[in-house]
Formats: C-alpha cells, sequence, structure tokens
C-alpha cells in the first residue's frame, strides 16, 4: 500500500464528496427553512440523470446546454413538489412532511419504472470525457475533473447567494423565523420555493455527474446517493451549507478509504458503516459538526 | 362506566375467526388462500407498528428489520436438521441440532426481535420525530447488510429458501386475534394512556410522573415482538425469507396502512390493512399482464399524499368506532 | 387611519377576541393594555395578517385623507407593504444575521436607492448599532436587540408602527431611551399602536388608549382619564 495507492483513493474519495456535497446542500436548505426531511431528495438525482441522457442522446445538445437544461429541470421538479404536496401541509407535524416525502420518493421511482422501465441503461459522456489525465501519481479522467471543478464552482456560487443576495438574506431570516420574515414583508411561499428549487437543481447536476462517473443509470439509484447525503448532512449539521459540504467531503473520504484500505472482506459492510456512523452522530452530537442548536431533534 | 361491549366484540371475533377460516379453508383455492393469510399477517403488522407510531408517537421506519429477525430465527429453527448441512454448510456447530417445532420458534423469533428492540431502543429511543425515523431507518439498513453478509447462517442474498409451509389460515387467524386482544388491552390501560400522553406532550406527562423511557421502550418493544413474529409467519407461507424483502418500501407499505386507517386507532389498521391487501393483489394482474410494473406503488403512494393533505387523521382518527367501544354520547347530559 | 372594527378572532378551536373595535386616528400614539392572555398579541397580528378574522373587518388608510381600504384578509407581505410595520414581541431580531442584514431586512419591499441613507440615519439614532454592524444579532444585549428591531421595523419606512411589548425584559434606563425614541418618531408622523404591560409607560406615552380583558375592549379613552379611573388604577397601575 504505497502512497500513491492511498494518494489515488483520496482522490477518489473526493470526487465521491463532490457529489454527495451538491445533493446534501439541498437536504440542508430544505431541511433548515421548512424542518422537513426531503426523502424525496435523492431522486432528484435520478431525474438529473435521466434529463442528462435525454438531452445529450436523444435530443443531442452540446454539453454546456445539457448541463443548463438539467439544471433547469431539476429546480422545475423542485418546485412542482413543493408546490403540490409540501406546501398544503405547512403547519401540520413534521412527521407528516416526511412520511409524504417517503411516498414522493416511492412514486417518483416506480414513475420511472413505469415510463422508463426498471432496465438501468447505459451513459456515455462525449469520448474527451473519458481522456485520462496523469498528474503525479494520480490518474484522472477528464469527466472526474470536471466533476470537482463543476461542483467547486457550483459551492462558490450557491455560498455567495446566500450571504450576499436579497434573496440569500430573505431565505436565511425565513429560516430562522417565519412569523417575523412575514412581518418584514418577505413572501415566505416564494423564498421556501426558491429553496427548493436551488436545492433540486444541485441535486439534479449531481445526478448528471453521477452516471458520468459510474456509467449506468436507473429508476432506484436516486436511493443510495439520496440517503448517504443525508447522513453527510447530518454530519455537519442540518441546516448548516458549509456543514452540508464538510460532511460531504467527510463521508465521501471515509466511505473510499473504508472500502479502499481494509481487507476486501469487509467492503460489503460499507453501507452498514455509513448508517452507523449516523446512528452515533444522531446520538452523540445530533447538531452535527457545525450546527446550530434547534433543540428539536432529541 | 365501563362497557361490556369490547368484550361482547373479542366473542364475536373470535367466533367470527372461527368460522370464517373452517369456511375459507374447506372452499377457497390455494391463490385466495394465500391473500387471506397475506391480508392477516399485514393486519398483525400494522397494528403493531400502531403500537409504536399511533399509541407512542415513536416514528419507526424499522419494522421490517424486526419481521427479518423474527423471520429468519424462525425459520433457521424450523429448519430440519437433515436439510441443515445441505443448505448452510458452514453453520455454527452448535446450530445444527437446534430444531423446534412451529409454534415455540415463531414465539422465540418474535421474542428475539424484541430482545433486539429493547437494545436498540436503549441508544434510538431519546431521538424525536423524524429523526428517530431516520436512526430507525439506519438500523433497516445495519440489519439488512449484515443479512446478506452473515452467510454461514443466511445464506447472504440467496436466502433461505424451502421451509416448510406451516403457515395457514387458523395459524395466522389465531395471530391476529392475540394481536387485536393483547394492543386493544395495552391501549385502554394505564400504561396505554402514558403512551398516549408521551405522543401528544411528553414534557407533561414525564412532569406528570410517566416514565418515559419505559413507556417508550414497551410501546417499541412490543410493535417489535409482534413484527417478529408476523415475520416467522410471512416466511414459512411464502416458504422463504431473503434480506431484500424486508426493505424500505415494506416499511413504507405498513406505514400507508397505519396512515390510512389513523394513527393510533386498532380499527382503522384493521381496516386499512384489508383494503391495502385486496388493493395490491387488484393490481398484480394488471402489472403482469400489461407490463405496466409501478401502477400499484403509484396509486397508493398518490392516495397517501391525497389522505396527508386532506385527512391527516386517517379514516378513524386515534379513538376506535362507538359500535365496538360501547361508548355513546349521552343523549341527555343531565342524567 | 386604522380602523379594527368588531373583529372575532379564533386561534385553532379558542375564542380569543371578541367583537374588538379599535380606532386610530392620524399622528396618534395609541396604547393597548391588559393582563396577560387578554388577547393584546393576538390584536396586533390580526392586523399585521398573521392572523385572519373570522367576523368583523379591519379598515387602513395610508395617511390623512387617503382612501380606506380593506385590509383584513390580506398577507402580511402586503400589509407592509402599504405602510404597516410590526415589531413583534420578544423582539424577533433574526439572531443568525448580522445587525446590517437585519436592517435590510427591514426595507426588504423597498426598490429606491436610499436604503443606505436610512440605514444611516438609524445608526444616527443608536449609535451602538453600527459600531456592533457586522456581529451577529444574536450576540447583542437585550436593549441593543430592542433597538435594532425597532430600527428594523422603522428601515420599512412605515406610516404605522405597532409595537409589540418594546419594554420587555429591559433595564428602566433602556425602556426610556427607546420610548423617547418613539415620541421623537411619533412627532416625525409616525402613527403608533403599541401593546405594553407597563400600564404606567404606556399610558405616559399614549395619547388614547384602550383596555382590553379576556379579548374584549372594556375601556377606552384618553389617556390622563384612564390613569385617573379607579379601575383602571386597581387592576393596572398597583393604586387602591
Amino acid at each position: 500500500m504505497d502512497s500513491g495507492y492511498i494518494a489515488q483513493q483520496l482522490a477518489n474519495g473526493l470526487i465521491l464528496g463532490s457529489m454527495y456535497a451538491l445533493v446534501a446542500i439541498g437536504f440542508s436548505m430544505i431541511y433548515g427553512i421548512v424542518r422537513l426531511i426531503n426523502f424525496a431528495h435523492g431522486d432528484i438525482v435520478m431525474i438529473g440523470a435521466f434529463t442528462t441522457l435525454g438531452l445529450m442522446e436523444t435530443a443531442g445538445l452540446p454539453f454546456p446546454l445539457v448541463a443548463f437544461g438539467v439544471l433547469l429541470t431539476g429546480c422545475g421538479m423542485g418546485i412542482l413538489i413543493e408546490r403540490v404536496s409540501f406546501r398544503p401541509m405547512r403547519g401540520a407535524p413534521q412527521v407528516t412532511g416526511f412520511i409524504a416525502s417517503l411516498g414522493i420518493s416511492i412514486m417518483l421511482q416506480n414513475l420511472g419504472i413505469l415510463t422508463l422501465s426498471a432496465q438501468p441503461r447505459n451513459f456515455s459522456f462525449p469520448s474527451y470525457m473519458q481522456h485520462i489525465l496523469n498528474l503525479g501519481p494520480v490518474s484522472f479522467r477528464v469527466v472526474d475533473l470536471v466533476i470537482i471543478l463543476t461542483a467547486f464552482f457550483l459551492m462558490v456560487a450557491l455560498i455567495f447567494l446566500v450571504q450576499k443576495t436579497k434573496l440569500g438574506i430573505a431565505m436565511r431570516a425565513t429560516a430562522e423565523n417565519i412569523d417575523v420574515a412575514r412581518l418584514m414583508g418577505i413572501d415566505i411561499n416564494k423564498t421556501i420555493m426558491a429553496t427548493f428549487a436551488i436545492g433540486s437543481g444541485l441535486a439534479a447536476i449531481a445526478g448528471l455527474m453521477w452516471g458520468g462517473k459510474f456509467g449506468q443509470i436507473d429508476p432506484l439509484m436516486g436511493y443510495v446517493p439520496g440517503l448517504k447525503s443525508f447522513v453527510a448532512a447530518v454530519i455537519g449539521g442540518v441546516g448548516s451549507i458549509p456543514g452540508a459540504i464538510l460532511g460531504a467531503f467527510i463521508l465521501g473520504l471515509s466511505e473510499v478509504l473504508f472500502v479502499g484500505l481494509l481487507p476486501p472482506i469487509y467492503s460489503s459492510y460499507r453501507d452498514a458503516f455509513v448508517f452507523g456512523i449516523l446512528i452515533i452522530i444522531l446520538i452523540a452530537m445530533p447538531n452535527g459538526l457545525l450546527g446550530k442548536d434547534i433543540g428539536d431533534r432529541a | 362506566m365501563e362497557s361490556n361491549r369490547p368484550r361482547y366484540c373479542l366473542g364475536l371475533l373470535i367466533m367470527f375467526m372461527i368460522i370464517f377460516s373452517l369456511g375459507i379453508e374447506r372452499t377457497a383455492n390455494d391463490y385466495i388462500l394465500a391473500i387471506v393469510s397475506f391480508t392477516g399477517i399485514n393486519i398483525i403488522l400494522a397494528i403493531s407498528l400502531n403500537v409504536t407510531n399511533g399509541f407512542a408517537g415513536l416514528f419507526s421506519l424499522g419494522h421490517p428489520a424486526f419481521m427479518a429477525i423474527g423471520g429468519y430465527t424462525t425459520a433457521l429453527l424450523t429448519f430440519s436438521m437433515e436439510k441443515k448441512p445441505l443448505f448452510l454448510p458452514d453453520l455454527p456447530q452448535w446450530l445444527i441440532p437446534v430444531y423446534l417445532p412451529f409454534f415455540p420458534s415463531l414465539l422465540v423469533g418474535g421474542c428475539f426481535a424484541a430482545l433486539v428492540a429493547q437494545i436498540v431502543g436503549i441508544s434510538v429511543l431519546r431521538l424525536k420525530g423524524h429523526y428517530l425515523a431516520v436512526a430507525t431507518m439506519g438500523f433497516l439498513i445495519i440489519v439488512q447488510v449484515l443479512l446478506n453478509n452473515a452467510d454461514s447462517i443466511t445464506r447472504g442474498p440467496l436466502g433461505l429458501n424451502g421451509l416448510e409451509d406451516f403457515t395457514n389460515v387458523y395459524w395466522v387467524a389465531g395471530w391476529v386475534v392475540v394481536t387485536i386482544y393483547t394492543c386493544w388491552k395495552i391501549k385502554f390501560s394505564s400504561l396505554g394512556r402514558s403512551m398516549l400522553a408521551v405522543r401528544e406532550d411528553s414534557m407533561a406527562a414525564n412532569s406528570l410522573g410517566v416514565n418515559l423511557f419505559y413507556t417508550r421502550n414497551f410501546a417499541f418493544t412490543v410493535g417489535a415482538f409482534f413484527a417478529g413474529v408476523a415475520g416467522g409467519l410471512w416466511g414459512h407461507l411464502i416458504t422463504a425469507v431473503t434480506p431484500g424483502s424486508f426493505s424500505l418500501i415494506m416499511s413504507f407499505n405498513i406505514i400507508v396502512m397505519v396512515v390510512v386507517g389513523g394513527t393510533g386507532s386498532i380499527t382503522g389498521s384493521v381496516t386499512a390493512a384489508i383494503i391495502f391487501t385486496l388493493a395490491i393483489e387488484c393490481f398484480r394482474p394488471l402489472e403482469e399482464n400489461f407490463g405496466i410494473y409501478g401502477v400499484g406503488e403509484i396509486v397508493i403512494s398518490l392516495v397517501l399524499i391525497l389522505i396527508l393533505i386532506f385527512k391527516p387523521s386517517g379514516m378513524f382518527g386515534t379513538g376506535e368506532p362507538n359500535f365496538i367501544t360501547g361508548k355513546y354520547k349521552p343523549l341527555n347530559p343531565t342524567n | 387611519m386604522l380602523s379594527v372594527e368588531n373583529i372575532d378572532v379564533y386561534r385553532g378551536k379558542t375564542h380569543v377576541l371578541h367583537q374588538v373595535d379599535i380606532h386610530v386616528k392620524h399622528g396618534e400614539i395609541i396604547a393597548l393594555i391588559g393582563a396577560n392572555g387578554a388577547g393584546k398579541t393576538t390584536t396586533l397580528r390580526t392586523i399585521s395578517g398573521l392572523l385572519n378574522p373570522a367576523r368583523g373587518r379591519i379598515l387602513y388608510a395610508p395617511g390623512k385623507g387617503k382612501r380606506q381600504t380593506e385590509i383584513s384578509s390580506l398577507p402580511p407581505e402586503q400589509i407592509v407593504s402599504i405602510g404597516v410595520s410590526h415589531c413583534p414581541e420578544g423582539r424577533g431580531v433574526f439572531s443568525q444575521l448580522s445587525v446590517k442584514e437585519n436592517l435590510l431586512v427591514g426595507a426588504y419591499l423597498r426598490k429606491d436607492n436610499k436604503i443606505e441613507q436610512d440605514i444611516q440615519s438609524i445608526y444616527e439614532m443608536f449609535p451602538i448599532l453600527e459600531e456592533r454592524s457586522t456581529q451577529a444579532a444574536g450576540n447583542l444585549s437585550g436593549g441593543e436587540q430592542m433597538m435594532l428591531a425597532l430600527g428594523r421595523s422603522l428601515m420599512s419606512r412605515p406610516k404605522l408602527l405597532i409595537l409589540d411589548e418594546p419594554s420587555l425584559g429591559l433595564a428602566p434606563l433602556v425602556i426610556e431611551t427607546i420610548f423617547n425614541k418613539l415620541k421623537k418618531i411619533n412627532t416625525e408622523g409616525v402613527t403608533i399602536l403599541i401593546v405594553e404591560q407597563n400600564a404606567i409607560m404606556a399610558l405616559e406615552l399614549s395619547h388614547r388608549a384602550y383596555v382590553l380583558e379576556t379579548g374584549r375592549v372594556t375601556l377606552f379613552g384618553r389617556s390622563e382619564d384612564l390613569a385617573l379611573n379607579p379601575q383602571v388604577q386597581k387592576a393596572y397601575l398597583g393604586g387602591e
């Protein structure tokens, strides 16, 4: 086990972490503003992946346009789900929204099976994306680099949006106190809708990346990355965007190292490892690494 | 005034179950019998989750994990000693001669599930609301991973198949009656009232002397026991247990029954479980003949969401209908 | 300027306000006094649109001689946009936002270019806020938070300022500062509707006052007169 191998594993963890981060941010933002664990968030990843397939192979659009289309589709799906399902339940107990999101998740998966069939489909990016780059001991495909850079760019843009723009300030105000935000003249319906749109758009982009990285997509593909990104959000402290990003990279790295460094016999225990972490964090430090005490977890 | 009505209803239920089981066992074909048994098992599952979820407000997604524990335990205990070395060559020595008949195996399966629930409960039950849901979901996934990997005992993803088809309408009917009776008793005991109090306002309940931990843990454990039994019945009905079948989808299905029936209502769970099972059976031929898979789940999740929006209390709320409890609103309150 | 006409308000199934009738004229300071649970906060939340009356109506005109419009069923953001600013109970500053961001949220609906200028005038009114402009509002003391909440409410350039218990939990000296500022704000043309438990101070500050008891208006009139009313003295002013 030389240092080159470890460097390669770290790079893989970084790639995985970037994708988790894009999904985890949405989880965290949505939780922060409406206190909802949106179980259907992972399925937006699936929708993003199939939209990519549709725009790229069927419509034959150039790659940047595809990415833009995927982003818009994700935003649209987020708005749709919020509007038809979560908004009518606002004010109900937290668990109601959670059950509903479970229902939406099952519905989206089965709509996928119904319209696209459960068969996995091959997914291939243009050939220049598959080109292999060697960076010292670490070898990258171009697509890996694109994943990391895009994720990085989107995260910076998001943090700018949340910290510096009027919409971002309104989102943070709404997350803290919905009633007072309304008294300041903030239309909370619009703010919440924007949060769902942004979070879901990022998740859809993660779907594009997931397809490009692993080369196969199917209607149930959103389940595992969705769950793990949620774990990432919990590690970082649900509700905190920097926390979600940090948690995603910690999870991505430790998952890859768990598989890469331990004897192969343990690698099938990877999911148990991830969810073991989840339970331990929930019990031992419910506010995560960077979360604030909201006092409604335990 | 305590009414005698519930006692009569119990008598009626037992009589009905005997006559119904005898009647259907003699007249119906295997397909119908299987559906009836599935319905019964779903009733057990829905009521037992309702103890955890409805009475005590502990929103658990881990029910299939307890089913799996009960199912695998029962399956290993009833596996004939001759077949064991053949199917499970790596089985630990001490497990080979262990054999029990069906009924004690079910009890052991249920108790083992309850024991695991005790242990899990100690750590997880201090979480609230959807955080508990997520933690129990994590538990479910961990159980699935362990079942997939403990090859020597579980045969991994293949699961244990070729189980004896012990489960029949009589067994299921018997357990349905036991479940309904037990959970009804719990609901209308002081412990049941403590559970409802914990669900409504845990802090107030605590300040009135309700032991939160004990009450929550009891609700969780009772639910797990019946889930374990249901798992055993289920395994010996379809004659196989596999890790993949005890999934989040199953969890979702049980929750749908509880929510549609009304969280906390036993009558509601029974009714919803019957409707649910029959609805699934109606969709099955549609899916298989026309190749349109997924329609059943789509319709079910749609119904769930509509109920959550328009009638979040479900069909029966938390109560039981008056014709069973015998409680009527007095027509003349002054008397 | 504001006419609350016989409103009935329910919270869930509880009937909280019965036939509450309050009138505010342009340029006045009106106090609403009463014990805990009398329905003062509910009245304010209904005016600003967080709650809707089951019966009765609320009319508002943004200034002298302007046309009155019914605002009973408008959402809060529209009520803010026509010049009503509600400074909520417990101050409600956004503790994770900085002081300056809080002020910016107060100006959320404004599209003019004088926002910076108004922030400067708030800083002049309360210099401590300028010192702390980049700090998270949660780190401010109670008095500073009240100054921020008041400043934030003024950022929307209200015609009618609604205050819910501004003195709650504050030191006497701070209360005095705040009340002096309120007087000054009023002389600059802002009408004020204030809820207070501290009846002495409220009656001193206001021109007229209403007494609420268990969801009903039981007394109203000029503040000086109410301060001499034996019932009021006994119940709210600690007199014999």
